[in-house]
């Protein structure tokens, strides 16, 4: 206990002498040979600050040195984003990054675009999910996409702000399955949290957002999960079936969490940590960790996890132009 | 809720391990929030990784306790050095730092920890009797009505601005103006943010808050350095002890406490909208329908009795949609949802059919966290008033050693220190003005609030206004709001009319009393 109290000291202590920290810069002999900061562009206690946290502490011992998470929140993530990759590439600031870093670019927003990092490895990968109200009149996603395509504009959705990740799953699936996605009545929410307080009041009619988020409202017979905007089948939900089976689209936009760091950090640091990384992947304590929270955990190395951030890059444009919010 | 869960919620609280966890988050929570500018939020994302080596139910109450305290400790420095610990102390600062001014700090403090720690045990107390049935309640609100409750919110900065409501409005607006800063979440927009890239995260009410209260006074202080401005620990306050005359106050002002308990209670439970928004609706109808209205501002315990029982009831309420549904209301029950899950004890309402020992246990934590306030606010009180003795020499460079921590520690950046600077100075042109603070942080608080859930209910009615009566609840809320806004109006053009008839000034204040 005494020990855990001056742990928590030294990380409020590491917390705010950071700048000063981040700043000295030594020369590299043996990375890691002091602290190293590990950004996170999301608010504490949110699933990639929780998440990042763990893996923060298995990297701690890995490599005998802290890995101190510092989260830099705002601007829907693109302050975070672009703090990690304007950091200096000496191996000693490290980040979390998430699918949104893909699209800042599209968007118009300058800051951070997917050439500006320096890709380590991805450790989670979830599914968006599609949920309705459980006494809604369609039962099922087929249903849901009829009621679409009858009448477009007489189904809102949420899930995220517009632009936002569950925004673009839900107008790509739509553009996919041919219904014009400008005309999508989407609500904008600061997140899914309210997005599904929503759809719980009978405001809205769709929310998109993974699964394990709505777990809790759909255990109380609020609402329910009709389908994984996905290609394959999620290990933590094996029942749910995926847009691809349903409606054989190749629409797969997967969320995840994955270490980065700025451009041009040493070699010999992207290897140490993606060795590392797949190591945590493989701890059935970190596994467990995960999946007591609805993460899955789904490891790919650097040059795997940059090939993939390239196409949902792609992806994600075509379904931002389709909706008419490229810049 | 059967008497043998309770007996069994009992026993599990009352182990050694969760009490010694109960008391160690109220001493931490005490430390960070007494501390200004560090937040409840902080000191429980602080506590997570601590978390990882504790059992469910000690992991929690950990949490619980730390927030009760650090969200009531917040009051010590918003009363001595006019710093508010929260968005929502910011609704009564004024009134309890001029209480402080007046010689009266350990009274202020008093009534801050006893009716803090009242509220919160009378809101446990509601909670262990309708917690879910609140929850499905809460349900059943949307943005709809959330906006008409943003708009009750900034309806009470007409009450609190004193005694001119224009500048008051004005206040408002600059504050409402603040919140438009940064990315738009509806069309991902960014707004007045000049190409940068800090300003588009927008900007932080606890910057803006320290900066505005806490260095502006500093400068204040500079400015008539010879006068000596700070308050300072009268001969009376010196022999006074904490909780003394709080009995007298008890019986003079029984509804306060309740009306501020039961709004705390009902508005806490509504997820991301409740917790801000409770002290400030309480301190206002405490204003509207007290009998001495014209003492509020000036150190008066009655807004302050109604405000701060909002606030700690509000608090446990928070906790409801997000046990039973899964749905934080704020930052500091989403990380603790994360922390449950993190434990294996999933939220949601199987939770209280497969296992309602747990969440009754929580329940009864947050009662004995309350309970801890009146023993620990005691000792908290008697060293505050030390502060009070420091020479102003010594304490000026303290508090502006705490304003720039307090806005560093925000982001972990130099930016919030600046927008801290920026919202110090505009602070003291605006009180060399008479323009009141109090409506800033308020239009700053809810006018992401106000604006979104506008912008969202506009969206599913596809822009039809109507759309904000069409739902039962939202109607009411709706014809209560507008009927208040009229009341309002027509009482000011009838004080108009007769006071141009009789030749007399018209009290502008007066105007907005029935």
């Amino acid at each position: 206990m005494l020990k855990d109290v001056i742990k928590t000291g030294r990380r409020v202590f590491c917390a705010t002498g950071l700048a000063l920290v981040a700043t000295a810069g030594a020369a590299m002999a043996d990375w890691p040979e002091k602290a190293v900061t590990l950004i996170v562009p999301w608010s504490a206690g949110g699933g990639t600050d929780a998440t990042a946290r763990a893996v923060a502490s298995e990297l701690e011992e890995a490599f005998g040195q802290p890995f101190n998470v510092v989260n830099r929140t705002g601007g829907g993530g693109l302050v975070g984003h672009s703090a990690i990759a304007n950091a200096k590439a000496d191996g000693y600031t490290l980040g979390i990054i998430t699918i949104e870093s893909t699209m800042y670019a599209a968007q118009g927003l300058s800051g951070v675009t997917p050439d500006d990092f320096t890709y380590i490895g991805r450790f989670n990968a979830d599914p968006i999910g599609i949920n309705i109200a459980a006494d809604a009149p369609y039962g099922d996603a087929k249903g849901l996409i009829g009621a679409m395509e009858e009448d477009p504009m007489s189904i809102a959705a949420s899930g995220a702000n517009r632009g936002g990740l569950s925004h673009l799953a839900w107008v790509g699936l739509l553009d996919k399955l041919g219904i014009p996605a400008d005309q999508v009545n989407w609500v904008a929410s600061d997140g899914s949290a309210p997005a599904l307080q929503q759809l719980a009041s009978g405001a809205i009619d769709v929310v998109s957002t993974s699964p394990a988020e709505a777990q809790s409202l759909v255990d109380a017979g609020e609402a329910k999960t009709v389908a994984l905007i996905s290609s394959e089948r999620s290990s933590l939900y094996p029942d749910l079936p995926t847009t691809s089976e349903i409606f054989g689209t190749d629409w797969s936009p997967l969320p995840f969490r994955a270490v980065a760091g700025p451009k041009g950090i040493p070699d010999e640091v992207v290897s140490k940590v993606e060795a590392a990384l797949k190591d945590i992947t493989e701890d059935p304590e970190f596994i467990s960790l995960m999946s007591s929270r609805g993460f899955s955990v789904a490891y790919q190395d650097a040059a795997t996890f940059e090939q993939t951030v390239k196409s949902s890059a792609e992806g994600l444009t075509a379904a931002m132009k389709s909706a008419g919010l490229t810049q | 809720m059967t008497f043998a869960t309770l007996a069994e919620a009992l026993t599990l609280v009352f182990q050694l391990q969760v009490l010694l966890a109960i008391l160690g988050g109220a001493v931490y929570g005490l430390f960070i929030g007494a501390l200004p500018g560090l937040t409840a939020t902080m000191a429980t994302a602080l506590l997570v990784p601590l978390t990882f080596y504790m059992a469910p139910l000690p992991a929690i109450a950990l949490i619980v306790s730390s927030t009760a305290m650090a969200i009531t400790a917040g009051d010590i420095p918003g009363a001595l050095l006019r710093i508010p610990g929260t968005p929502a102390s910011a609704a009564y600062t004024e009134e309890s730092y001029a209480m402080t001014r007046n010689g009266d700090a350990v009274r202020a403090l008093s009534i801050g920890f006893f009716f803090s720690a009242t509220g919160g045990l009378i809101g446990a107390l509601v909670l262990l009797i309708t917690g879910p049935a609140l929850a499905r309640l809460s349900l059943n609100f949307s943005s709809f009505e959330f906006f008409w409750l943003a708009l009750l919110g900034l309806l009470t900065c007409a009450l609190v601005s004193g005694a001119n409501p224009v500048k008051g409005a004005v206040s408002l607006a600059i504050g409402l103006l603040i919140a438009t800063v940064g990315l738009d979440v509806t069309s991902g927009q960014p707004r007045f943010t000049f190409g940068s890239i800090e300003l588009s995260g927008g900007i932080s009410f606890i910057p803006v808050m320290i900066g505005m209260f806490a260095f502006s006074e500093i400068l204040r202080g500079l400015s008539n350095a010879s006068t000596g401005d700070l308050p300072k620990a009268s001969a009376e306050s010196g022999k006074q002890r904490p909780y003394q005359g709080i009995w007298p106050l008890l019986k003079t002002y029984p509804f306060s406490l309740l009306r501020g308990t039961a709004i705390g209670s009902s508005l806490g439970a509504l997820p991301g909208v409740g917790g801000d928004l409770a002290a400030w609706i309480a301190y206002g109808i405490s204003a509207r329908f007290s009998k001495t209205p014209e003492k509020f501002g000036k150190g008066h315990p009655e807004g302050l009795i109604e405000a701060t029982s909002a606030n700690n009831a509000g608090l446990s309420s928070a906790w409801i949609p997000a046990l039973v549904f899964g749905i934080p209301g704020d930052a500091v029950t989403a990380i603790a949802v994360g922390v449950l899950y993190m434990k294996g004890v999933a939220p949601g309402p199987r939770l209280f059919v497969e296992n309602p020992t747990m969440p009754t246990a929580i329940i009864m934590s947050f009662f004995v966290a309350n309970l801890l306030l009146f023993p620990l606010g005691y000792v908290a009180i008697r060293c505050a008033r030390m502060v009070l003795a420091v020479p102003r020499n010594v304490i000026v460079p303290m508090i502006l050693v705490c304003c720039f921590l307090g806005s560093y520690a925000i982001n972990n950046t130099l930016f919030g220190v600046g927008i801290m600077l920026v919202a110090g100075l505009i602070g003291y042109v605006m009180e060399r003005n008479d323009f009141p603070i109090a409506p800033v942080i308020l239009g700053l608080v809810l006018g992401p609030v106000l604006e979104r859930n506008f912008i969202m209910s506009m969206q599913i009615s596809r822009g039809n206004l109507m759309g904000f009566f069409d739902r039962p609840v939202a109607c009411v809320l709706g014809i209560f709001v507008i009927g208040m806004i009229a009341l309002t109006i027509f009482n000011s053009l009838r004080k108009l009319a007769r006071s141009s008839d009789g030749g007399g000034g018209g009290d502008a204040q007066n105007a907005f009393k029935p």
